[in-house]
């Protein structure tokens, strides 16, 4: 990739507080084109408050996030359009089937990706046969199925940013959801992600940021 | 932007569609509690007409105040809000959207309900349409101005009394002028004024309350 050596994100001397506790303090990160980078660490090390960081929801106590080299803060638009979020929350409504729910969280999004696209999506990661049943009615991973249908179906997004994306999955859909990933890195996006599962995913290039090193 | 806002409206419209029930307990407060005041305070047709549109107004501001506060509330608990913040298009874009499905399925429907309770309250058929007017345009300003409140006070304990706190001050000029047409009109005065500070209060309403509501949400999801 020509782009592989331009850093996608950047953050410099960032650390976290929560309450009063320090989560983590001078953390410094480079990401690029087509790398994968697991972030570890025990749980209440502060994983899901760098994603948070990383995508803009949270701000940090101090430190510094850059998009494409420029402050993400300047280039807020471009920024967010470049990302893609799943926390661990699905965003997945009771009263929506499979396909509704698809739809309206690409249109919230701001996402133009087309019906036929999405109900591939649905029926790649294995719900073929419940695509016409109201979410409450699917099984966790059912439901968690539903959200990460929104990767298989993305093609604009430059930095996946996943929060514990394998939790309540099958091997099956473990199977096709790194290999979405992989597939991702190989088109020449990025992808951050925390996971307590050991899942191999097929990258050129990988880093592993233990949030334990900085507490 | 203009399909951003059509289909978080539809997407809300729809969700509201499979929960009927929770439409429905809004309107049953609202025709509840206006019904209580002639059985209250007694069934002389004088009196009732003079309280009429104050009551009327009261029922509604309150009705609103009960439900504006579940706005973002399932949103918030699956993480779609997150994703909403997270969103190329404007947030205040996206709450507009959200509190013009919420007035279409709360607000409107008040208003239609109006000539029904004007009925029990034994006002003419032109005091009927002054108070139905002042609700029509008067009820999207009390949703307008709730939506902040709800994003205010969104994930907070008790959040249901401090939304009555930080609201309910800011529905009482509404509730002046509003309920102040129908008897300015049995007076003989002009009620021009009253509708053209109403249409005000929703035009400021309109250009402020989504921004305001957009960045009390950005915060409380920090």
């Amino acid at each position: 990739m020509s782009g592989s050596t331009a850093s996608l994100i950047e953050v410099r001397a960032l650390s976290c507080v929560r309450g009063s506790a320090r989560l983590f303090s001078g953390l410094d990160l480079i990401l690029g084109a087509g790398e994968l980078m697991h972030v570890a660490g025990a749980n209440g090390s502060g994983k899901t408050s760098l994603l948070r960081i990383l995508c803009g929801l949270s701000e940090p106590a101090s430190g510094e996030v850059r998009w494409r080299g420029a402050p993400a803060a300047s280039v807020r638009d471009d920024w967010r359009s470049g990302l893609l979020y799943l926390g661990h929350r699905n965003a997945v409504k009771d009263d929506f089937t499979p396909l509704e729910n698809l739809r309206a969280s690409a249109a919230i999004a701001g996402d133009t990706t087309p019906g036929d696209v999405l109900l591939r999506a649905l029926v790649d990661i294995g719900l073929g046969a419940r695509l016409d049943v109201p979410a409450r009615s699917l099984s966790q991973g059912q439901r968690r199925r539903v959200a990460l249908a929104r990767l298989l179906a993305d093609t604009r997004s430059a930095l996946w940013i996943l929060d514990e994306p394998f939790t309540a999955l099958d091997t099956g859909a473990v199977a096709v959801l790194s290999r979405a990933m992989a597939a991702h890195l190989a088109r020449g996006g990025a992808i951050v992600y925390t996971t307590h599962q050991p899942v191999d995913i097929n990258a050129a290039r990988r880093q592993t940021l233990n949030l334990d090193d900085f507490s | 932007m203009i399909g951003v806002f059509l289909s978080v409206m539809r997407r809300d419209l729809l969700l509201a569609w499979r929960r009927r029930s929770d439409m429905l307990t809004t309107l049953g407060f609202f025709l509840l509690v206006t019904s209580l005041f002639p059985l209250g305070v007694g069934p002389e047709p004088e009196q009732l007409s003079h309280i009429a549109s104050g009551v009327m107004w009261v029922a509604a501001l309150l009705a609103t105040l009960l439900s504006v506060q579940r706005l973002f509330e399932s949103d918030e608990a699956d993480g779609t809000l997150e994703q909403m913040l997270l969103s190329v298009e404007p947030l205040a874009v996206i709450v507009l959207a959200k509190v013009c499905a919420y007035w279409l399925l709360t607000g409107l429907p008040l208003v239609v309900m109006a000539p029904l309770i004007a009925l029990q309250f034994n006002l003419t058929p032109d005091e009927t349409l002054i108070a139905c007017a002042t609700l029509l345009i008067g009820s999207p300003t009390l949703s307008l101005l709730g939506a902040v409140g709800a994003s205010l006070t969104l994930g907070l304990r008790g959040g249901g009394a401090l939304i009555a706190l930080l609201v309910l001050p800011l529905y009482a000029p509404l509730l002046i002028f509003g309920a102040g047409a129908v008897d300015a009109w049995r007076a003989g005065l002009g009620v021009q004024s009253h509708f053209a500070l109403l249409g005000a209060c929703l035009l400021v309403a309109l250009a402020v309350c989504p921004l305001a509501s957009a960045a009390a949400l950005r915060i409380a999801q920090d």
